[in-house]
């Protein structure tokens, strides 16, 4: 499984140099974005219907442990198995307990992002079992030991001849043959033994509701719902801000989930589960992994209202044009960017950076978390803690000398442009002025404006 | 009305015409101008940075060329509103807090506090218009298009009645042109993808011109013009609405 | 092991949450739904909707399918408990071969096409998902409008398992290319039964 290092910065770098495929990533997301505003302005309430959420998911915060104390009740209640994971390490051994213990060697699992973040499948495999990733997009990926690129869309920086190439070599689909319907056939048809045959399968959890112990599992394929009603052991992992007080609260959340996700009105299934068919167990596992230390950070705690929905990546323009790879971790985008510093400081320091704080993503997040606040502070975080290069904290330091001080200030300005007037090839370097790469330098007046106004006094 | 003015750095030492045409705007709707001497930068370039905790002496500088102003007036959307939401003192929290509850963007200051319907201007030219997004999305200057409200548009409103102008929009209204502050030199590639489709937007229409609130992302797309020789040229809104008979 | 996982993940919520924030009201008002909007918002998502008078039309439609080979399973007829009890039992492996699953459903939502069909409706819950084409058959009176008034009108709880079906099964995966029918049914159809008056 490929893990993804680099910086953010030079990742995208590596990915814009291949301009055209660039082009059709950025405008293959922007339609995603297109579709969800389309599908907004379809519901006259729409932004009343995003402060509510937010204000479910924010008392829901502040009752947290109430909320999943009443949540284990009624879902003990109701026959499920309740576990409970501090980390990705207890998550993947509970979940491989599971499997063990039952004595079962292959698995299916649906789409989950937590899965992701807690590694579960290499885990598994070294294990011994094998994991086949239902979803097709996963599918994809995971036939490519590559991760997800979107939390949504995870083959979205594939085109048709990738996948059809991927097909063709794992499972013998004709070479060349690009149309999606025939792949995604051909995909219906490989994974079918797959779930005919399961006795164990995995989901995630959209929601979770506290007033009826039970969860809710969205999904567009069938997938999931093939997995774990062919399957005898059905294991649902939930991050502990998945908890939503009631029922009546899935009103608001499936009425954004989808529209915000990919502009449909609703995904075809949205699977609500409270207890096993005879016979048969569930098991849902319960994990902080971060997230009680996230909740404890009063500038950044908000960023636990997520829904998963992945808005906030389609209308970034920043995530566009550098792919999901490009942020070398299992969330990516705006979202990942203030939730992955809170996991690994060090090495997730360069994705707050990785915007240009335009604040459109505040906008589509339909639980309005403050996304582009939250990335603006993790800045201040992360340099006073020291993460900055040498040469950027130089350059603020003397960027903050000068500018304290109006005389030295009029003088640097006076000198730049001089500078500039007289001997402009000595800034215009591609290698040594990253603005010259690409942008002629602006023109330097004679005068400033203060010494204009100063003659005309 | 007295009003002080607020000259960005980067306008103060690269774009002066952007300054003198609000100076020019402001008295001609009699406003009284002050241009403190001694102001320098409102320190975003520090703080965007994640170096806030240096701009302390940035900040008193600025509470000190501007305490007991009525109304502070600044051709920037992207400056206002870092001064709207992060000018604090030390020594003078009363006086900072004052200051963020009356700095004003040029447009937001026309419409809503001089209550300005329209303005006597000639510009016969096809503009572009660029929603710069801290003024948009930040100072509220227009509606966003991420958001189910009604539409309207400070500068836009502004800039309609010049005489000979047409305005023109983009297809994507309001995708950010990518400058971003310290985010054009350390974010370089994805800054400069972002202007160039910007103004691959715009020269589908044909404009002559792109303007906008804010010099520092024309700045930039200014520099990407040039650098593929194009004839678009940019131009502040300041000096559109400043461009006379 | 598992109870001391259970109260540190407490306890650290507990030191670390922020102070209670109120649950405001909220109410997104009750509208009258129509068989019309219904089919219209079907349409959209790839369904194709018939009113019917009668449960007789759809039976019809089941004989014909069946006269022509097709495997057809029908859950619209009450199903005594033994009946109930051996449908709950098949496993995948029996169902595979399912070319037609003819299904009731409680409620239907026309602001998304979304039907609720639960445990009572399937006995065995693979039925809608096993299935080359599904067929459910919805009463007209049960129509509502909106996400809200559905969770209003039923309770999750009731059935051990429930799903809003909304649509053939789909994906994008490919190149956001719109493919209907991935893993589970390649089509739906649904049949309103409206009462003439």
């Amino acid at each position: 499984m490929t893990t993804l290092t680099g910086k953010h910065a030079s990742n995208a770098a590596a990915f814009i140099k291949d301009e055209a495929r660039t082009d059709w990533h950025d405008e293959t997301l922007w339609m995603v974005r297109h579709k969800r505003d389309l599908a907004a302005a379809g519901v006259l309430e729409w932004e009343a219907l995003r402060n509510y959420a937010s204000n479910i998911k924010e008392h829901t915060l502040s009752n947290l442990d109430d909320y999943l104390s009443e949540f284990e009740k009624n879902a003990l209640a109701n026959g499920i198995i309740v576990h409970w994971a501090p980390d990705a390490a207890a998550h993947n051994q509970i979940v491989y307990s599971i499997i063990k213990d039952a004595g079962i060697d292959r698995i299916v699992k649906s789409k989950s992002m937590l899965t992701e973040e807690c590694h579960l499948n290499p885990f598994l495999i070294s294990k011994g079992i094998e994991v086949t990733d239902t979803d097709l997009g996963e599918r994809i990926v995971q036939l490519r030991k590559e991760i997800p690129s979107h939390i949504v869309l995870p083959a979205i920086h594939l085109k048709k001849e990738d996948v059809s190439h991927t097909f063709h070599e794992f499972l013998g689909t004709e070479a060349n043959n690009n149309d999606p319907q025939y792949l995604t056939g051909a995909a219906r048809i490989h994974l079918r033994d797959k779930f005919i045959e399961s006795t164990l399968a995995i989901t995630g959890v959209n929601f979770a509701i506290a007033e009826t112990g039970g969860f809710v599992v969205c999904t567009n394929e069938g997938n999931a719902d093939m997995g774990v009603h062919s399957a005898t052991i059905h294991i649902a992992c939930m991050g502990i801000e998945k908890i939503i007080p009631k029922a009546a609260h899935l009103g608001v959340f499936t009425r954004l989930l989808a529209r915000s996700a990919t502009g449909q009105a609703i995904t075809t299934y949205t699977s609500h589960f409270h207890r096993p068919q005879p016979g048969k167990q569930i098991h849902v596992v319960i994990v902080d992994n971060g997230r009680t230390t996230q909740l404890g950070r009063e500038d950044f705690r908000n960023s636990l209202k997520c829904i998963r929905c992945g808005a906030c990546s389609n209308t970034c323009p920043v995530f566009r044009r550098s792919g999901g790879h490009s942020y070398h971790a299992s969330v990516a985008g705006p979202i990942g960017s203030i939730l992955a510093p809170n996991m690994n400081s060090t090495q997730y320091a360069d994705l707050p950076f990785a915007s240009s704080l335009c604040g459109s993503c505040s906008n589509v997040c339909p639980v309005k978390i403050d996304i582009h606040y939250q990335l603006w502070k993790w800045r201040q975080v992360l340099m006073q803690k020291g993460e900055g290069s040498i040469g950027k904290k130089w350059m603020m330091q003397g960027m903050a000398y000068i500018f304290a001080r109006p005389k030295l200030y009029r003088f640097a300005g006076s000198f730049a442009r001089k500078f500039l007037r007289t001997v402009p090839f000595l800034a215009q370097s591609k290698t040594f002025n990253p603005w010259y790469k690409n942008r002629e330098l602006p023109q330097a007046p004679k005068q400033s404006f203060t010494e204009w106004y100063k003659k005309q006094q | 009305m007295k009003v002080a003015l607020f000259i960005p750095c980067y306008v103060d030492q690269f774009y002066p015409q952007v300054g003198i045409a609000t100076l020019e705007i402001l008295k001609k709707f009699g406003c009284e101008v002050v241009f403190p001497l001694n102001q320098t930068c409102c320190g975003q370039p520090m703080a965007n940075s994640g170096f806030n905790h240096l701009a302390g002496g940035c900040n008193e500088n600025f509470i000190q060329n501007f305490a007991g102003a009525d109304y502070i007036v600044c051709p920037s959307g992207s400056c206002t509103l870092h001064i709207k939401e992060h000018l604090h003192s030390d020594k003078q929290e009363a006086e900072a807090l004052k200051i963020r509850k009356q700095v004003f963007e040029l447009s937001e200051f026309l419409t809503d506090i001089l209550n300005i319907d329209r303005i006597k201007a000639r510009f016969p030219y096809r503009v572009g218009f660029h929603s710069s997004c801290h003024g948009q999305r930040g100072l509220h200057l227009s509606s966003m298009s991420e958001l189910m409200l009604p539409a309207f548009s400070k500068p836009e409103q502004l800039l309609k009645d010049v005489e000979g102008i047409t305005l023109l929009k983009t297809e994507r209204t309001d995708e950010c042109c990518g400058f971003g502050g310290t985010f054009s030199i350390f974010e370089e590639a994805v800054s400069s993808k972002m202007g160039k489709d910007r103004i691959h937007q715009h020269s589908a229409n044909h404009v002559d011109y792109i303007t906008g609130v804010d010099m520092s992302c024309l700045m930039h797309l200014e520099g990407i013009l040039k650098r593929h020789h194009s004839p678009i040229k940019v131009i502040h809104i300041a000096e559109i609405l400043n461009a006379s008979y | 092991m598992s109870t001391s996982n259970k109260e540190s993940i407490l306890n650290r919520i507990r030191q670390n949450k922020p102070n209670p924030v109120l649950l405001k009201e909220n109410n997104f008002g009750n509208f009258p739904a129509t068989a019309l909007q219904l089919i219209a918002t079907l349409k959209a998502i790839k369904t194709e909707a018939v009113l019917i008078p009668h449960l007789n039309a759809v039976q019809e439609e089941i004989q014909q399918l069946q006269q022509k080979g097709n495997v057809v399973l029908n859950v619209l007829n009450n199903l005594n408990a033994v009946e109930q009890d051996q449908l709950s039992k098949k496993s995948a492996a029996d169902l595979a071969s399912l070319d037609y699953a003819f299904i009731k459903g409680q409620f239907a939502v026309t602001e998304n096409g979304a039907i609720w069909v639960s445990d009572k409706n399937i006995f065995n819950r693979l039925i809608p998902f096993i299935c080359k084409h599904l067929v459910i058959v919805i009463e007209a009176s049960n129509i509502l409008t909106n996400m809200h008034q559905a969770y209003t009108a039923i309770n999750i709880r009731e059935e051990g398992y429930g799903v809003f079906i909304a649509g053939p099964s789909k994906t994008a995966d490919i190149e956001q290319s719109l493919v209907i029918g991935a893993h589970g049914p390649l089509s739906l159809k649904v049949y309103i039964i409206q009462k003439e008056s």
